[in-house]
C-alpha cells in the first residue's frame, strides 16, 4: 500500500529565510496589504493542500531575539495572525486555516470565540496553533508581568526552566479552556420555538465554571457550536513537555525529525515513542494524535540554481539559514522525494515551510503538489465537508452532551 | 440643490441579541451564519452606508439564574467576523464594539491596526467600557473596576492606543533590497507609557494603517462618557432619538470640542433608529405595531419587569397591570443586562405612573419603553424626517437597527434612500478608494504632536 500524506503550508511573511525578502520575487511593502494574503492563500487553496498555518508573535522581534540592537535588515512588523485567516475565510474553499496565537497575554474567552468564528465564516475550516511562553520584548509590550521566557536554558531541555514550565500550563490551561468553550454550546441549543417563545434551551448551553492555576473563565461562549464542534486544535512540538502538551490537548501536532542514522526515519521513530507515552499517561478520547513533520523548503528548477539561491539568501543575511526544522534545498523532485521518505516512516502528514514567499509556495502549488499527486503520495481531498473530516478526524460531541448520557 | 446642504451619515447595525431582533417571524434567519453577514453587509453597501457596525458580547445574559431563553443569543466574535466581511466588501466601513476593561492596548492596537490594513482603511473601533464582575469572569483581570476607574482606563486605554498607531510614519516600511535596509533607525519610535492603568515600553509591530488611526466610535451617554467623546471620539453612537432630545445632545457634545482644538465636523453623532415602512402612514403605524407585538410577547415583556424589579414576577398577567409588590434590590434576578444600576426605586415610580396616565398594561408599558420605533410612515415622510434632524443639526445621521436578520435592512436601502438621495443630502456612489474617514468626512489624524516633535 502506498502511503499517502496531506500536506500542510506554515505561511512566515516573506518566507522561512531571513533575507527572503530581498528576493526580485518577494514582496516586501505588501505584506500588510489585503492583497498579498488573498493571492498566497489562494495559491495554496487552490493547489489542493489540506491545510494552512499563519506565523504570529506578539513583538517586532522574534521569539528569542535580544530586544537591544534590533537587525533592520529583516522583516518587521506583521498582522495579526486570526485577523488573517478571517479574513481569507471568504475567499478560499477548501484549505483549513490555522492561525498561530501566543497564550501568555491574550485571553482565552476572545480566542476561544475568534476561532469559532473563524469556523463559522469559513464553513468548518478552522483550526488554531497555540504557542506557550511570554518573551521578553511581549512583556515589555503589554507591560504585565515580570516574568516570562526570556531564553532556553544552557541544557537546552525546556525541563530546565521554570519560567517554560510555567508557560507551559498556561498553554495547557487555555487550551483546555478552549475546548470546554467550543463545547459549551450543544447542537441543537437553539430550538426557535414559538409556541413557548423560547429560541433557546438553557438546559443545552453550559457555563463551564473553569478555574485554574493561571486565569479563572465562568461563563459559556457567546458563539453557538460551530460547524466542526471544535475546531482543529494543533501545537508544534520539540520535546518532552510540549509533546506532552500536544499528547493533552492537541489534534495535530508539528513536529521537526532530522534525517539520523542515515534515515529520516530514526528520529520520527523516537519522537513517535515519545508521543505515545505521553498519549498513554495524558490522552482521553479515541482521537488519535495526529503527527505532521515539517520541512523548510528552498525549491528551484535545478540542483544549482536552489543551491545558489540558497548560497544569495544566506550571504545577505551574513550566516548560513538554520532552523528547528530539516532544511530542504532543491529541485521539486528532490522535495517531493523527502516528502515521501516522511510518507514511508509514517507521518501523517507534512507542513511544507516555504523558504521564500510567494516564490516556493507557487513552486510547491505548481511543480511539487503534481509530483506528489502523480506518485499518489498526496492525500487527495475527499470533498469532506470540513477540515476535521478531511483529516478523518470525527466531529467531536460536546462533553455535556456525554456527561448527560452519562447519567 | 445649494451647497449648504449637509449630507446624512448612515451605519446599519447588525441586528443584536436583545427583543429588538424577532426571530419569530418566518423570514428571520441565523445570526451567526456567514450568510446572513454576506447579505447584510451587501445590503449595506448596495444602500451606500458609511458603515456596517456590530455590537460585541464578553457573557450570555442569565434570568434567574439561568442562561436567558427568550431573546435571539449567541454572535460571533466582533473583529474575526469583520475581518470576514472587509474580504467580501469594497466600500463600506466595518466598525466593531471592542471593549477597554477586557482587552490589553498592544494587543487590540494591533488587531485594529490589522483590520484596518486588510480592509484598505474602513476600520473602527466603538470603545466601551465595562464595569461589572458577571462580565469580568470571563476575564483573566477578573472583576470590578469602579465608575470612575473604567474611564480613566478607557482614557489611558485610547491615549496608549493612538501612540502605538502613530508611532510608525507613513511608508515606514524602508525594504531596500538593495541596501538590505527594511526598517530605518528610529522606526517604529518606542512608545514609553506610565500610567495608573498601564506601564509599557512598547515597540509597535504594526505598520501604520492606511487610515494611520482607525475611526474611534463611543457610545456612553454619563457625564463621564460625553467627556471621553469630546476627547477622543470620532463618531458617537447614541440613543438620542427625539428631536429636542437629540439637538440638546448635540450642542452639548459638539460645544466641548472646542476645549480639545477640535471642530464641529470632527465629530459626528449617529444615534439609534429603527423604523417601520408603509405606502400609507396608516399601513406604516399598523406594521410598527405588528412589529412591536412580535418584539415583546408576553413572555418578553414578563422578563422586562422581572429584570426591573429584581423578582419572580411569572404569576402576573401581561396583559395586565403592573405588578403592586415592591422590588428586591439586591437580587441577583437579571444578569448581564445593562443599565442594572440604575435607581432601582424611582424607576419603578416612573413606569407606575406613565402606566397608571395612559392605561398600559404590562405588555403594552414594555412596548411603549422598547418597542416605539423611530421613524413610522411612508419612504417620503421618512426620508424627509431624517433630513430634518441632520439639516437642522439634532444629529448628523443614524445607525439604523432593523428588525430582521439578515433582511432588515433591505427595505431602507431600497426605498428610503433613493429619496434621499433626491433631496440631494445622501451620496449616489462611492467614491473609489475612500476610507471610512473619507466617507464620513472627518479630518485626517496627525501623529499626536508629542511624537511629531521628536
Amino acid at each position: 500500500m502506498t502511503e499517502q500524506v496531506h500536506i500542510a503550508i506554515a505561511f512566515e511573511r516573506t518566507g522561512w529565510h531571513p533575507a527572503a525578502w530581498r528576493e526580485s520575487t518577494a514582496r516586501p511593502h505588501e505584506l500588510a496589504s489585503p492583497a498579498y494574503w488573498r493571492d498566497l492563500l489562494r495559491t495554496a487553496d487552490d493547489s489542493g493542500v489540506a491545510l494552512a498555518t499563519i506565523e504570529d508573535a506578539l513583538s517586532l522581534t522574534d521569539r528569542f531575539e535580544p530586544l537591544e540592537g534590533l537587525r533592520r535588515d529583516r522583516v518587521r512588523g506583521r498582522l495579526d495572525a486570526v485577523l488573517i485567516a478571517s479574513f481569507v475565510a471568504p475567499l478560499t474553499r477548501r484549505i483549513g486555516l490555522v492561525p498561530t496565537v501566543t497564550t501568555a497575554h491574550t485571553e482565552p474567552f476572545h480566542v476561544a470565540t475568534g476561532i469559532q468564528t473563524l469556523d463559522f465564516a469559513s464553513r468548518g475550516r478552522a483550526g488554531v496553533r497555540l504557542v506557550a511562553g511570554a518573551s521578553a520584548a511581549e512583556r515589555a509590550n503589554f507591560g504585565r508581568r515580570a516574568a516570562g521566557v526570556d531564553a532556553i536554558p544552557a541544557s537546552g531541555r525546556v525541563e530546565d526552566s521554570p519560567e517554560i514550565l510555567a508557560a507551559f500550563r498556561e498553554a495547557s490551561e487555555f487550551a483546555d479552556v478552549l475546548s470546554r468553550l467550543w463545547d459549551s454550546w450543544q447542537d441543537d441549543a437553539i430550538i426557535r420555538d414559538a409556541a413557548t417563545g423560547r429560541f433557546l434551551d438553557a438546559d443545552r448551553v453550559h457555563n463551564i465554571e473553569f478555574e485554574g492555576e493561571f486565569f479563572a473563565v465562568t461563563g459559556a461562549s457567546i458563539v453557538p457550536r460551530s460547524p466542526q464542534g471544535r475546531p482543529l486544535l494543533t501545537v508544534l512540538a520539540h520535546q518532552t513537555v510540549p509533546y506532552r502538551l500536544a499528547a493533552a490537548h492537541a489534534d495535530l501536532v508539528f513536529t521537526t525529525p532530522h534525517e539520523a542514522g542515515g534515515r529520516p526515519g530514526f528520529e520520527l521513530d523516537a519522537i513517535r515513542a515519545e508521543l505515545d507515552a505521553a498519549a498513554d499517561d495524558l490522552r482521553t478520547g479515541d482521537e488519535r494524535l495526529r503527527v505532521y513533520a515539517d520541512l523548510l523548503v528552498l525549491i528551484e528548477d535545478t540542483e544549482p540554481a536552489a543551491r545558489s539561491a540558497a548560497e544569495r539568501l544566506d550571504e545577505w543575511d551574513g550566516a548560513p539559514l538554520t532552523s528547528d526544522a530539516r532544511i530542504v534545498v532543491g529541485t521539486p523532485g528532490d522535495v517531493a522525494d523527502a516528502v515521501r521518505e516522511l510518507a514511508a516512516a509514517g507521518v501523517d502528514g507534512v507542513r511544507l515551510r516555504p523558504a521564500r514567499l510567494p516564490a516556493d509556495v507557487v513552486a510547491i502549488a505548481e511543480k511539487v503538489v503534481p509530483l506528489l499527486r502523480s506518485t499518489r503520495t498526496l492525500r487527495e481531498d475527499d470533498g469532506a465537508g470540513t477540515l476535521r473530516a478531511r483529516l478523518d478526524l470525527a466531529r467531536p460531541e460536546s462533553r455535556y452532551v456525554r456527561e448527560k448520557v452519562a447519567l | 440643490m445649494s451647497r449648504s446642504i449637509r449630507q446624512i451619515h448612515l451605519a446599519a447595525h447588525f441586528p443584536g441579541v436583545n427583543s429588538t431582533t424577532v426571530w419569530t417571524d418566518p423570514t428571520a434567519g441565523s445570526q451567526i451564519d456567514f450568510a446572513s453577514f454576506e447579505h447584510f453587509a451587501a445590503t449595506a453597501e448596495r444602500g451606500l452606508f458609511d458603515y456596517v457596525f456590530l455590537a460585541e458580547g464578553l457573557r450570555l445574559r442569565e434570568h434567574k439564574g439561568r442562561i436567558h431563553e427568550l431573546d435571539v443569543l449567541g454572535r460571533p466574535n466582533t473583529l474575526s467576523i469583520l475581518a470576514a466581511v472587509a474580504a467580501i466588501t469594497e466600500h463600506v466601513g466595518v466598525v466593531g464594539t471592542l471593549n477597554t476593561t477586557f482587552n490589553e492596548p498592544y494587543e487590540l492596537a494591533r488587531q485594529l491596526a490589522t483590520l484596518d490594513h486588510l480592509s484598505g482603511g474602513r476600520a473602527g473601533w466603538n470603545a466601551v467600557t465595562s464595569s461589572d464582575a458577571f462580565h469580568g469572569a470571563n476575564f483573566r483581570r477578573g472583576g470590578y473596576l469602579d465608575h470612575a476607574d473604567r474611564y480613566e482606563r478607557a482614557r489611558e486605554f485610547a491615549q496608549l492606543a493612538k501612540e502605538l498607531w502613530d508611532s510608525w510614519p507613513e511608508d515606514g516600511v524602508r525594504a531596500d533590497a538593495a541596501t538590505g535596509v527594511f526598517l530605518d533607525d528610529g522606526v517604529p519610535t518606542r512608545v514609553r507609557h506610565r500610567g495608573a492603568q498601564f506601564d509599557v515600553d512598547a515597540l509597535f509591530d504594526v505598520p501604520r494603517s492606511p487610515q494611520g488611526r482607525p475611526v474611534i466610535v463611543q457610545a456612553g451617554d454619563s457625564a463621564d462618557g460625553r467627556a471621553f467623546g469630546a476627547e477622543h471620539a470620532e463618531v458617537i453612537f447614541s440613543l438620542h432619538q427625539e428631536f429636542e432630545d437629540a439637538r440638546e445632545f448635540y450642542d452639548d457634545v459638539k460645544g466641548r470640542l472646542a476645549h480639545y482644538g477640535r471642530q464641529e465636523d470632527s465629530l459626528k453623532i449617529l444615534p439609534a433608529a429603527t423604523f417601520a415602512i408603509g405606502d400609507t402612514d396608516e399601513e406604516a403605524r399598523e406594521r410598527s405595531r405588528e412589529i412591536a407585538l412580535q418584539q415583546v410577547r408576553p413572555e418578553v415583556a414578563l422578563t422586562y419587569v422581572e429584570q426591573v424589579w429584581g423578582r419572580d414576577l411569572s404569576g402576573y398577567d401581561p396583559d395586565g397591570p403592573l405588578p403592586d409588590v415592591e422590588p428586591d434590590t439586591g437580587s441577583e434576578t437579571a444578569r448581564g443586562w445593562a443599565n442594572r444600576h440604575a435607581a432601582v426605586r424611582a424607576r419603578i415610580a416612573k413606569l407606575r405612573e406613565l402606566s397608571e396616565a395612559e392605561g398600559l398594561s404590562i405588555r403594552e408599558l414594555v412596548i411603549r419603553l422598547t418597542a416605539q420605533h423611530t421613524f413610522v410612515g411612508t419612504p417620503a415622510r421618512i426620508a424627509a424626517e431624517i433630513d430634518r434632524f441632520v439639516q437642522e443639526r439634532a444629529t448628523d445621521g443614524f445607525t439604523i437597527v432593523g428588525h430582521l436578520t439578515p433582511h432588515g435592512l433591505d427595505e431602507f436601502a431600497e426605498r428610503v434612500v433613493p429619496l434621499l438621495q433626491e433631496r440631494g443630502s445622501y451620496r449616489r456612489s462611492y467614491d473609489e478608494g475612500a476610507t471610512l474617514r473619507d466617507l464620513l468626512g472627518l479630518p485626517v489624524p496627525h501623529p499626536a504632536p508629542a511624537l511629531a516633535a521628536r
